[in-house]
């Protein structure tokens, strides 16, 4: 079933890739609504490429994964935020505090880097689409960070947390047999983390009237 | 139902009966006294049960320690946050909110633990960490939002490489293994782990090492633990410290004990000891310029926690049994002089050192209770901690000797540094009196602060010098397990 040529292994991939292209529409979006977009369609990837693993592992399992990835991540999550930016009226643009070019460069390397770090590590037991899924799932991981830091704005940190979470599920519908215990609880556990992010944004607007973090620094006191 | 699980789902339950009594009522921190006496009770029941698996848990030597002291710090704090809890000036519904967040966090502070399953422990640290981070920020003020969002991404990102690597770690074990549940169980992976594939282990180790590692608040990972400490309630503090951080490190000190298991993996030791060894150092050198009493000991509890993954990086059964000695005597201690310093804080209406000043002359009891458990913090007699930094410190002269002289400067850099604020809080001409309205005005007043920390000097001592038989027995298995 796996190598280059076999469908399973090409669907897979292409998926995979799908994910990994939308982290980087997430790094260059100017808009906080296209960036909620992009993650939407990303959630919705995701969901695609973890019924296809079930597809093809024949774990049921990992459909129970994929409505739950569908449903919170191209679904509610998206709704949320839009109806938080909607309800407070913010400013739709997107500061970054890293040049959007800079940041493409920068996941460049990082994508590079996750391909030297997980190919000759895993070059002895796995399988290839286990190899080629896990390197993806770093990168979106990685990536996932790197959107963390090249932005200011709190729900775009968020969202960015929250890609970084679909990179750990697309790693772990990757490896075949994975326990369903971490699929589960990972996707009910984002929830609870987009509320509590909600929470504290929503606490951010109330007490300082902006969702620009870097205004929080000048609130630290005496590191 | 095995009792492990009885454990952890009784604070749980403990939480919803807390978020649905109505705060009019103004019984809902007895409750929480109450719920965390039957955690104690159970806990303590715990100490005679038979180790080995019950499904996803597993009690053994290593964490049936950690499991009664922090069912005692949880007891201790429940206590002390009844008397500050007016003082905090939460309304009715931050109460509430506030109660049942602190009893979440206990159960998946338990099931940390005591889980075997690395996904259910991975999922414990993940809710300890949701419900720390709505503690942290119940306060709303600005200081306390940017705390509490610090502490939630730089945890979150945490938190998530260390799914990671809980992923790699299975993916290593899977061939030999095969699908399913004990492919994430610890006692089955580190049977096996003698034939995994040593690089994924290597990995899954290092993405493990820095997730969790965040959590415990290794340097240099660990710029969200002062803000925490500073923000927060006050009680909060007290379990941070003692609890979260233990547990996050044992988490760590699971995954080295599986990737120790095969030869041709990465050692382990050297990781640990350069974290420790920084954590150490900056910590040391970071004590020394805090004005803020609970950031500076927060930076303490940096310092103490690079201390025990320093004795856990150099390994063997004397080292390790250090490490652990030492992670339990500072929960101890630690725990004791948050709620000193925050009754303090309550007092002089200010937590700046500054503003805090001749307590032993003021307030006698609060007072040297402070001093003797800042002077415990700084490794002198006769606590806990002098016991495992003596052993710690010559077990590096035998086995590391050029490490004795980093060591020695970061211990004695930051013991001058503890000392000098020992003299600023509590010797010396008493500051004026400024009480935050509602500061310990329940019946008893601040005996609800001096009981809990002499309660825990008085243990501390004891686990130093005097510790039952059985109990010490019980400390070196655990240290035999992690080999």
């Amino acid at each position: 079933m796996s190598g280059f040529g076999s469908l399973a292994y090409d669907v897979s991939h292409l998926l995979g890739g799908g994910v990994l292209l939308l982290s980087f529409v997430l790094l260059y979006q100017r808009h906080i609504g296209a960036v909620i977009n992009a993650f939407a369609v990303q959630g919705g990837l995701l969901a695609v490429a973890a019924a296809w693993q079930g597809w093809v592992q024949g774990a049921p399992g990992l459909y129970v994964t994929a409505v739950i990835a569908f449903g919170a991540k191209a679904v509610a999550i998206p709704l949320v935020l839009r109806l938080l930016i909607g309800r407070l009226g913010l400013h739709r643009e997107v500061e970054p505090s890293l040049g959007i070019g800079a940041s493409l460069l920068a996941a460049i390397g990082l994508v590079g880097l996750s391909v030297l770090v997980v190919l000759p590590v895993t070059a002895g037991g796995a399988t290839p689409l286990t190899r080629v899924d896990l390197t993806i799932a770093l990168s979106v991981v990685l990536l996932g960070m790197l959107a963390m830091i090249a932005r200011r704005n709190a729900i775009s940190q968020v969202v960015g947390l929250l890609s970084l979470e679909n990179g750990l599920i697309l790693g772990a519908v990757g490896v075949a047999g994975m326990p369903l215990v971490v699929e589960l609880s990972t996707a009910a556990l984002v929830l609870m983390v987009a509320v509590v992010a909600a929470v504290v944004v929503f606490q951010i607007r109330e007490r300082l009237d902006t969702l620009d973090t870097s205004i929080l620094d000048r609130q630290r006191g005496d590191a | 139902m095995p009792l492990p699980w009885i454990l952890v789902f009784f604070p749980w339950f403990g939480a919803v009966v807390l978020a649905l009594i109505p705060p009019r009522l103004g019984i809902g921190r007895y409750v929480n006294i109450g719920v965390a006496a039957g955690s104690l009770a159970i806990a303590l029941a715990l100490l005679g049960h038979p180790h080995g698996e019950q499904g996803w848990t597993r009690i053994d030597a290593l964490n049936l320690p950690f499991v009664a002291v922090a069912a005692l710090v949880g007891l201790t704090t429940a206590a002390f946050s009844a008397a500050t809890l007016d003082a905090e000036r939460f309304d009715a519904l931050r109460i509430r909110a506030y109660h049942a967040a602190f009893q979440v966090f206990m159960g998946a502070q338990f099931l940390a633990l005591v889980s075997d399953n690395l996904g259910v422990m991975w999922v414990a640290i993940e809710i300890a960490t949701l419900a720390s981070v709505l503690m942290v920020g119940a306060h709303g003020t600005p200081a306390a939002v940017e705390a509490a969002w610090k502490f939630f991404i730089l945890c979150g990102v945490g938190i998530a490489l260390a799914l990671f690597g809980t992923i790699l770690l299975y993916l290593a074990a899977q061939p030999v293994i095969g699908s399913g549940d004990p492919g994430l169980s610890w006692v089955a992976l580190r049977a096996v782990a003698a034939h995994c594939d040593p690089g994924l282990l290597s990995l899954a180790f290092v993405f493990l090492l820095v997730g969790y590692g965040t959590k415990a608040g290794l340097v240099p990972l660990h710029s969200w633990l002062p803000d925490a400490e500073a923000e927060g309630p006050l009680p909060i503090c007290a379990v941070l410290s003692g609890l979260l951080l233990n547990a996050a490190l044992l988490a760590i000190l699971r995954a080295e004990a599986i990737v120790g298991g095969n030869p041709a993996a990465l050692p382990a030791g050297p990781f640990l000891i350069g974290f420790g060894m920084l954590s150490l150092l900056l910590a040391a050198f970071s004590l020394w310029r805090r004005r803020d009493a609970r950031r500076l000991f927060a930076w303490s509890s940096i310092e103490h926690v690079g201390l025990a993954t320093l004795a856990f990086g150099i390994g063997g059964v004397v080292a390790n049994l250090a490490g652990i000695l030492h992670l339990l005597g500072h929960a101890l201690v630690k725990s004791g002089v948050f709620f000193a310093v925050g009754a303090a804080a309550q007092i002089k209406g200010s937590q700046k050192v500054q503003d805090i000043g001749g307590l032993a002359a003021s307030h006698p009891a609060l007072g040297w209770g402070l001093a003797l458990g800042i002077a415990g913090l700084a490794g002198m007699p006769p606590f806990a901690l002098f016991v495992s930094e003596f052993r710690l410190v010559t077990e590096v002269a035998a086995r590391h000797p050029w490490l004795v002289l980093p060591v020695g400067i970061g211990l004695l850099m930051a013991a001058a540094a503890l000392v000098r604020v020992l003299q600023a809080l509590c010797l010396g001409e008493p500051t004026r009196d400024n009480p935050v309205p509602g500061a310990f005005a329940l019946p008893g007043g601040l005996l609800w602060a001096t009981v809990p920390v002499w309660l825990h000097l008085a243990l501390a001592a004891a686990l130093g010098f005097a510790a039952p038989a059985g109990f010490v027995a019980l400390l070196r298995a655990g240290a035999e397990i992690l080999g």
